[in-house]
């Protein structure tokens, strides 16, 4: 298991390399030239070869590319354009807002979706999962951004409960932390009934049932286990979603996360703070990918085994040379 | 008279789906006498799965509706019970084995927790006593105890189907469903799965209730057998009755149309046509769009049930004459 996870880590390599070059690519050919913007419009052509220099954007983009993947792995993403400072520097200082949005989101919308899918799954052909099924089909083609609106207008503005926007005050935190989770707790709502519903029909729960085990642990110890194999996948990409969504939420609500400073990298034509970000959301991402292997190996014998298995052969062949 | 562990009386079962209304079970009457092992065959979808589930009450409600029957064992009737009370007698005194071992254990739990699980559910027992019991059963079936901690996909067929065996024989019941046991698995295992039912059937004395497709099975395993037919128990008697005096046309058939069972007669031959469609059941005789025998009478009224001899049941207008 271990062997597997450096393996797995060791795999963040190429993926940065990949990553970088198109992030670059996609920088250069992105119309918009921040020399063009330090130096002013009507700048002589050697300011403008002295911005380039100082920017160091004079030299070709392979060039360029190497100069950021060696740093990069370093730990060094440049200097912003802007403000001069170490982009790395902006980013950990910005992410743990960007990180507590998502964070709280998904576990609020777990909390929420998970119960209710199964209150669904155990109450179908009633109206109540008809109920259900409606208001999460609703809810989960809702786009947030749009629901958080709807939340300022009645709870900030209408009803003056919580800030418009900031994080000065915890109550700060509601409405961006809902407005991102209600979506979510409705898809996984939608998914976890779905897959209980497929479990219940599982002939290990008759066999359950057969034994005389009462309905309660049938449901939450044998079916749920067995359901949440499948969802953890959901809720892992519900992460990296949310670590996205935040773009525009923070965006919203004026939170100064790693969101809101992308979009003012992007505004600025700020190479490096663009780069940095992107490829620190990418960085993060794969490592939740990661986490959800493990927790898939935690939870299901059936892939845990495969990692074991690759020992067992390992000391079978070691043995049959001795 | 010998004592009947189980009685069953005009039970009626459907199954209410979208389209329409399947009728699985129609007026099924059995019994089973202590100690005794009766054989319950018949062509996929007469309704074996649906008798058994009915006796433990673990029908997949909806789309399954118990419609009426009485359903007696030990004295005690049961569909009357509470689910708590039948919650008491499931796994415990009566135990059920599944049609496909490969899908009957929770992929997810250890083999051994599968059995403790049984065993502390009924028994007031510790949890390292439940765990000693339940390798002592996994011994029981032949499978080595270390193999308590592992999960059913290290297990090949048939160890998974001992596996289930002995999780419903872990509380000693007084009566075993059998559904297919032996269906899902290889011929060679097949034969060592049986006997080791066999002969743990007679060192617990439990009475047991084997459906199967395998005539070789019933004639060596059975004291008496069912046939049944959409949803119908169409000859019902001793072995010697079924096999020695088949008298329902369908039975015939099942035998390969001869009047004995030769010994080359093992599996159930395939009869010509179709089992009539479940949810548009015929008004007469349910066998008669295939039976070679059929007059105008036949599909006019459904047939009664003439005792030929004592003991043997042939639901066939031909059979009382
Ligand atoms: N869950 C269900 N929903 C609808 N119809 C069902 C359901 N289960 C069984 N049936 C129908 O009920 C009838 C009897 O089914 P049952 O499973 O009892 O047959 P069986 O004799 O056990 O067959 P097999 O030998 O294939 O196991 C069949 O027509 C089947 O299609
Ligand atoms: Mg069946």
């Amino acid at each position: 298991m271990l062997r597997y996870i450096v393996k797995r880590l060791l795999l963040f390599i190429p993926i940065i390399l990949g990553i970088s070059f198109i992030v670059l690519i996609l920088i250069d050919i992105t119309p918009g030239d921040p020399v063009a913007i330090m130096a002013g419009w009507d700048a002589k052509p050697e300011v403008i070869a002295q911005v380039a220099a100082d920017l160091r954007l004079d030299r070709p983009i392979v060039v360029r590319y190497f100069e950021f993947v060696t740093n990069a792995l370093k730990g060094d993403f440049g200097k912003s354009f802007r403000n001069k400072r170490p982009v790395m520097t902006d980013i950990l200082s910005r992410f743990p807002y960007t990180a507590l949005l998502a964070f709280v989101s998904v576990v609020l919308s777990v909390l929420i979706g998970l119960p209710l899918g199964i209150y669904a799954a155990t109450h179908q052909y009633s109206w109540k999962d008809n109920t259900a099924i409606f208001a999460t089909l609703i809810l989960v083609s809702m786009p947030s951004f749009w629901l958080a609106l709807l939340l300022v207008r009645v709870f900030s503005l209408g009803l003056g409960i919580t800030p418009v926007s900031g994080i000065q005050k915890w109550t700060s935190w509601i409405l961006p932390m809902f407005s991102l989770a209600v979506g979510y707790a409705a898809s996984i709502a939608r998914q976890a009934r779905s897959n209980m519903l497929q479990v219940i029909r599982e002939d290990y729960i008759v066999t359950a049932r057969a034994k005389g085990q009462s309905e309660r642990v049938v449901i939450y110890r044998h079916a749920l286990k067995n359901a949440c194999i499948p969802l953890i996948m959901t809720i892992g990409s519900l992460f990296g979603m949310a670590l996205g969504g935040a773009l525009v939420t923070e965006q919203i609500f004026s939170i100064p996360g790693l969101g809101q400073y992308t979009i003012t990298g992007l505004i600025n034509v700020d190479y490096p703070a663009i780069q940095g970000s992107v490829l620190f959301m990418s960085i993060i991402s794969c490592s939740i990918i990661l986490l959800i292997d493990i927790a898939f190996a935690f939870i299901d014998p059936r892939i845990r085994s495969q990692y074991i298995r690759k020992k067992v052969k390992a000391i079978q062949v070691g043995g049959e040379g001795a | 008279m010998a004592e009947k562990i189980l009685e069953i009386k005009d039970l009626v079962v459907e199954y209410h789906t979208d389209a329409a209304i399947v009728h699985a079970v129609s007026g099924v009457n059995l019994s089973v006498i202590k100690g005794e092992t009766l054989g319950l065959v018949g062509e996929t979808g007469a309704g074996k799965t649906t008798i058994a589930r009915s006796i433990l009450r673990i029908l997949p409600t909806p789309p399954a509706k118990f419609r009426s029957g009485e359903i007696i064992f030990g004295g005690e009737e049961l569909t009357t019970k509470t689910e708590v009370e039948m919650r008491k007698i499931r796994g415990n005194r009566i135990a059920m084995i599944f049609q496909d071992p490969m899908t009957a254990l929770n992929p997810i739990e250890t083999v051994g927790w599968q059995i403790a699980e049984a065993i502390s559910l009924h028994n007031e027992v510790r949890r390292d006593e439940a765990e000693k019991r339940a390798m002592d059963m996994l011994e029981m079936v032949g499978i080595p105890m270390e193999r308590f901690m592992e999960y059913p996909h290290q297990f090949s067929g048939g160890m998974k189907q001992r596996v289930v065996i002995a999780m419903a024989l872990a509380c000693n019941p007084e009566l075993l469903l059998a559904d297919e046991p032996t269906t899902a698995l290889d011929v060679t295992i097949q034969a060592q799965v049986l006997k080791m039912m066999q002969d743990l059937k007679d060192r617990l004395n439990m009475s047991v209730i084997l459906i199967t497709h395998d005539l070789g099975v019933v004639a060596t395993s059975c004291q008496s057998v069912a046939v049944i037919y959409a949803g119908e128990i169409v000859e019902y008697g001793t072995v010697e009755h079924i096999f020695d005096h088949p008298a329902h046309p369908y039975t015939n058939g099942l035998f390969g149309s001869l009047p004995r069972l030769k010994t080359t007669e093992r599996r159930l031959k395939p009869i010509k046509g179709l089992m009539p469609d479940p949810t548009k059941m015929p008004e007469g005789c349910r066998y008669a769009e295939r039976c070679p025998d059929a007059t105008e009478e036949c599909s006019a009224k459904p047939p009664d049930v003439a005792e030929v001899t004592p003991g043997h049941q042939v639901k066939c207008i031909k059979a009382g004459r």
